[in-house]
This record gives structure tokens, C-alpha cells and sequence, in this order.
């Protein structure tokens, strides 16, 4: 996993609520069997036409927005399980995804690949759209160690929640398996104990 | 201190816990399927690792699997090589595998609980969001990522923040023709797609008690769809006579039944968040929209506030506010998935559609849950009445619940469902998703139309 500690760029808005992770990647793009590559149909049928002509009116398809993070409406990623979601997010380009809520396996399935959900209350996000859609190029700074968003221009900032055991994760770039394997004598143990 | 059933099960498990973090969580059994495995056996691979406790861990092939001549070469090469990966990884690890073939084969959480696998007190994940499903059992059974997965092949352990703790009582009798899927459809619609987030919720009341282990489990298998983890159903004289003589059953069984029945909440045990419903308040339920919350009582019209989500959703689906949704023709509909393919549910739509012929508009998908469940429908000549119907009883697996497999339903068909989602595109690109009942599913496909199946029993 590569590490996080500072990014500072445009962001995306992609201003919908209760987006699904069908919608993120639909069930028929989930054949692959490595992690590489999904960043192509990432909101797949939102993006494309049937005919795979790109359809103007979405965001990503919009030249104006570009940036590593992805601001979203409330309740994102609800639905399927599929960690594909995450990798199709993170394979595209982001490295944040900023909402004022998220379901729980996506935000688990994000911080597990290295890509920081962070839930802000819903004023800051009206703020942040609000920012986007008068700037497309404001910049946005997303700083872990202090666990800070900042709308630039204005000075706009608010603190976010990450547990320290995840923190420590994303900013040395380990994974959960380093750590549980160094348990194994642990989980032996408890299994004698039962 | 006085604990939830869900507290007991879980610190039951508990390895470690990390000081201002997760909890090290030991995992009992493991379900895996060939969607979201591959990419956590190649991480093992790249690690030079094998999997820990392969003896835990139960495999089957559903989701990408064809529903008719199944003992053919998948024609699709995409899925055949996702098959055929799990097939591979079964075997480096020595993981048992009831692939496409075997008579235990079905959709992952059908079979768990139908072989006896799934038992009151166990934790149990899969890397699938309806793992929720063997909750219904007393375990504490929830859906996980790729990434997890790995973890648990790894270490048979997963790293998990505590969920906060909801209990949803309903109490009274149900309606005629109102079935534990109404039930769950109307609670979701009450609380929302987000109203669960956080937390594991609890099923309890009279409602609840009464219910069947299969009703119970379609209760369970939607908990996911209002945003919980996952969901319980403390287990009782109901369970423990489902458990008795299944394959994986305990060898003791009555030890095993006295234990069991330690399982459930204290009763002075507290609850973050609790809700009570009285059954006698649903209808058969039906959803117009786009998500599994958008559902509405048969007799109701479509809500017509200011919405721009609402507004979203009913563009694609092609209806209109304040619309009823009786007499809308439906083209497809689709008996089958985790959450209503079993036994009871083909029983109850053969009830219905016993004797009377499909209408011409429709095209009709029966898909049992697994291979046994397609035996025992065979063996009660279920498979007769369907025929005699004009309709067709084809072989287990995910089928029309996702758009992954042959079984799609065109851009623009309408397809009443007994699945558990109705998302855009969820049944194929451009599909439009109406969920309901079994029953509900049988009197749509004899009417060719939406229909209030009271007016049928
Ligand atoms: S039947 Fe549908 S919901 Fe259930 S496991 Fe298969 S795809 Fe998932």
C-alpha cells in the first residue's frame, strides 16, 4: 500500500446521495482477477452511452474538473461488498473521497487500499460543492497527520475522525495482514483456549 | 454486565483489541465464492503464504455461473477463467469446493445454512454483502471486502471496529398474503438505505418468533440494505429443529442445543437505537425506485414530495408520482436469489401459479438457491406445476440478482423481483427492478401485471 500524509489539488463533485457501488462499478466489470484496471469503468453507465460514446453531461467526462479528490453526496458506497469499487476509484486517479457519510464495507474496502475516506459534516460539504462550482480549479488540501480539510482560496478548514490504528496504516503504508500475521501465536493460543 | 446476544458472540471472539482501533475478531467459517476471491489468493501467493485454516473455509461457484446445461463450459470467457481461478486456488490449499457439479453447489448463503454449516454462535464472513443472512441463526454473520478475505485466508482473523447495537421488534400477526419479505421491505422503508450504517441490528417480537428459519433468513439476508452490518435472530425450539440431522450438524447435537440456548439478549441489556413495528401495519410491499428503501404498500401510490433523488430514480424507472403501482405490466419476473430461492419460496409461488397459465407478456425465471433445493423441488413435482404453467424451473445459482451471468434483463423491461436490490442497472444495463415477495412475484406472473396477490389466495 503507498503511503498518505499530505495532497493539496482540484477536486471532482460529483454532487448525487446514496451512490451504490453497482453504479461505481457495475457487477459485469467485477471478472477480473487482478486489482488493476477497473479506473476505466468506474461509474461505467453513468459515464458511457450503451454505444460507449461518452455522455457529456457527466462529471468525469467534464474537462473543466480534474483533481485526486472525489467529492461526493451522503451515503456513498451503500450496496454490494465489492472492494472492486475502491480499486476502481483509486485505479482512476483519487486518493481522497470526501462525503458526509459513507457505508461502512466501502469506507473499510478504502482505508484497506490505501485511499482515505474522510467524512466531514454536511455545512463543510455544501461548502466544499459550493466552492467547486465557483472555481472548478480551487484547490483542496487533505492533510492526514493533522486530520485537516482546507478549501485554500478561502481558508475554510474542518477536522476529520480516523482511528489512530488506521492512521498509522495509511501514513507508513502497511496493511492489516503485516499485522495480523505478527499475531499468530496469539490467534494459536486462543484457539487452544476455547 | 448485562449483554446482547451480539455482545456475547462477539467477545466471544475477540483476539485482541488494538487501543483506539479494531478488534483482532477470530472467524469460525468462512464462505468464499469466485467474484471476490482471486485477487486474495494472488496476495497470499505474492506473500509465499498459505491459507491458515483451510478446513474453515467452505467454497462454491453462484455468481457467474449459467442457470441452464450448467454441465457445459461456461461460454463466457471471462467468467469461465474466474471459475476456473477458484477451482485452482481450491485446490493449492486444500480448500473443500462445491463448484458447478457437486450436489451441494448453490448461492453461498442458501447452502451454509441448508448442509448445517451455519450454526447458532459462530462468526461467519464472506467476502459478500448478504452474508448477513446466516444471522438468522444466532451467528454474527457479515459481509467483508477482498482485502479482508485475504486477512482471514491469512490468519483466520479480520480486524473490525465494534458496531454499534439496534433492535427492530415487530410485534402481531401478520396479514394474509404478507410475508417476511414484506416485513423487511417495509422496514427498510421506514429507516432508509442509511438508517442501519453502523450498526448490527437485532430481530426480535412476536412477528419475528413466529417466522419459519427460511423466512428468518430472508429477514436477515436484507439487514445490509438499510446500511447494517449485519443481523441476529436469537436462536429457539425453530432453530435448533432446522440444525437436526443436516450434514454439518453437531455430532452431539443436544450438547450443542443446550449451549445454544445461552444465546440471547439479557434482559435488561441496552441497545443504542430501537425501533418497534406492529405486523399487522404491512401490506405485500412493492419498490418503484432505485434503492431497496423505495417501497411502498400495494394499496399506496408513489410519494410525490420534492426530491431530487426520488425525481432520479423515477425518470429511470419510467413512472410517475402519486402513480399507483397496480396494473403496471411487467415483462420479466424473477423468483430466485439469497434472499428468496429456497424451499418455502418455491412453494409458496407454485401455490399460486398452480393450475392457471402464465400470461403471454411475461417471461418467467424460477431459479432455485441450490442443487438440493432443485432436487426437492423436483421430488415434489414442483417442477410439473412450473412447466404445466409455461414456466421453467433451471438450475441454482445468483442468475437475474446481478448483472454478471447469462440470465439479463434487457434496457427498459420491467422485472418484478424477488431479489434484494433495485439499484440502476443491478439486473442488467438498463433494467428496471421492482422487488417483492415470492407470492407476490407468482400472482405478476399469472396476470402479467402488477397485482395485489390478496385478490388470488
Ligand atoms: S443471489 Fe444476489 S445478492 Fe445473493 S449472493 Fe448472489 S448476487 Fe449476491
Amino acid at each position: 500500500m503507498e503511503k498518505f500524509t499530505t495532497i493539496q489539488t482540484t477536486a471532482v463533485p460529483l454532487n448525487i446521495e446514496d451512490v451504490d457501488t453497482d453504479q461505481i462499478i457495475p457487477a459485469r466489470f467485477l471478472k477480473a482477477t487482478t486489482r488493476e484496471g477497473f479506473g476505466d469503468n468506474l461509474f461505467r453507465d453513468w459515464r458511457y452511452n450503451s454505444d460507449n460514446t461518452p455522455k457529456q453531461d457527466f462529471v468525469l467526462n467534464n474537462p473543466i474538473y480534474s483533481g485526486d479528490i472525489l467529492v461526493v453526496g451522503k451515503n456513498f458506497g451503500c450496496g454490494s461488498s465489492r472492494e472492486h469499487a475502491a480499486w476502481a476509484i483509486y485505479d482512476y486517479g483519487f486518493k481522497v473521497v470526501v462525503s458526509s457519510f459513507f457505508a461502512d464495507i466501502f469506507r473499510n474496502n478504502a482505508l484497506n487500499n490505501g485511499l482515505l475516506p474522510v467524512v466531514v459534516s454536511p455545512d463543510f460539504l455544501s461548502s466544499l460543492f459550493a466552492a467547486i462550482r465557483e472555481n472548478p480549479a480551487a484547490a483542496i488540501k487533505v492533510d492526514l497527520e493533522n486530520q485537516e480539510i482546507t478549501i485554500v482560496a478561502t481558508g475554510q478548514k474542518e477536522k476529520f475522525d480516523i482511528n489512530s490504528y488506521k492512521k498509522t496504516c495509511l501514513v507508513n503504508g502497511y496493511d492489516d495482514i503485516d499485522y495480523l500475521l505478527s499475531l499468530k501465536d496469539q490467534v494459536e493460543a486462543f484457539e487452544q483456549s476455547r | 454486565m448485562a449483554k446482547t446476544l451480539f455482545d456475547k458472540v462477539w467477545d466471544a471472539h475477540v483476539v485482541q483489541s488494538i487501543a483506539d482501533g479494531p478488534q483482532v475478531v477470530y472467524i469460525d467459517k468462512h464462505f468464499i465464492h469466485e467474484v471476490t476471491t482471486p485477487q486474495a489468493f494472488a496476495g497470499l501467493d505474492k506473500r509465499g503464504i498459505k491459507v491458515f485454516r483451510p478446513k474453515q473455509t467452505i467454497a462454491t461457484a453462484d455468481h457467474n455461473v449459467p442457470t441452464k446445461d450448467q454441465l457445459q463450459p461456461i461460454r463466457e470467457m471471462l467468467s469461465r477463467k474466474q471459475v476456473d481461478t477458484l477451482i485452482q486456488n481450491c485446490a493449492n490449499h486444500g480448500i473443500e469446493l462445491y463448484g458447478l457439479g457437486h450436489p451441494f453447489q448453490g448461492i453461498v448463503h442458501v447452502i451454509g445454512p441448508q448442509l448445517g454449516i451455519t450454526q447458532p454462535g459462530l462468526t461467519i464472513v464472506c467476502g459478500d454483502s448478504h452474508t448477513s443472512t446466516h444471522g438468522a441463526f444466532g451467528a454474527i454473520a457479515f459481509g467483508i471486502g477482498t482485502s479482508e478475505v485475504e486477512q482471514v485466508l491469512a490468519t483466520q482473523c479480520i480486524l473490525q471496529t465494534k458496531p454499534k447495537k439496534m433492535r427492530i421488534n415487530v410485534e402481531g400477526t401478520l396479514g394474509k398474503g404478507v410475508t417476511a419479505k414484506d416485513i423487511i421491505l417495509y422496514i427498510i422503508s421506514k429507516i432508509s438505505t442509511s438508517g442501519g450504517t453502523g450498526y448490527f441490528v437485532e430481530y426480535a417480537g412476536s412477528a419475528i418468533r413466529s417466522l419459519s428459519m427460511e423466512a428468518r433468513m430472508t429477514i436477515c439476508n436484507m439487514s445490509i440494505e438499510m446500511g447494517a452490518r449485519g443481523g441476529v435472530i436469537a436462536p429457539d425450539d425453530t432453530t435448533f429443529e432446522y440444525l437436526r440431522g443436516r450434514e454439518f450438524a453437531p455430532q452431539d447435537f443436544d450438547a450443542a442445543v443446550e449451549k445454544w440456548k445461552q444465546l440471547c439478549t439479557d434482559a435488561d441489556a441496552v441497545f443504542d437505537l430501537e425501533y418497534t413495528f406492529a405486523a399487522a401495519d404491512i401490506e405485500p410491499m412493492v419498490t418503484y425506485g432505485t434503492n431497496p428503501a423505495m417501497g411502498i404498500g400495494i394499496s399506496e401510490a408513489i410519494p410525490s414530495a420534492n426530491d431530487a433523488g426520488l425525481e432520479k430514480a423515477l425518470a429511470y424507472m419510467g413512472f410517475e408520482k402519486g402513480d399507483s403501482l397496480l396494473g403496471k405490466p411487467v415483462d420479466y419476473v424473477f423468483l430466485g436469489s439469497c434472499t428468496n430461492s429456497r424451499m418455502e419460496d418455491l412453494r409458496a409461488f407454485c401455490d399460486i401459479v398452480k393450475g392457471k397459465q402464465k400470461a403471454d407478456n411475461v417471461t418467467v425465471w424460477v431459479v432455485p438457491g441450490s442443487k438440493q433445493v432443485e432436487q426437492q423441488a423436483k421430488a415434489e413435482g414442483l417442477d410439473k406445476i412450473l412447466a404445466e404453467a409455461g414456466m421453467e424451473l433451471r438450475e441454482p445459482g445468483c442468475s437475474a440478482c446481478l448483472g454478471m451471468n447469462e440470465d439479463k434483463i434487457p434496457a427498459g423491461k420491467y422485472c418484478i423481483s424477488t431479489s434484494n436490490r433495485n439499484f440502476e442497472g443491478r439486473q442488467g444495463p438498463g433494467a428496471r427492478t421492482l422487488l417483492a415477495s415470492p407470492i407476490m412475484a407468482a400472482a405478476a406472473a399469472i396476470t402479467g401485471k402488477i397485482s395485489d396477490v390478496r385478490e388470488l389466495i
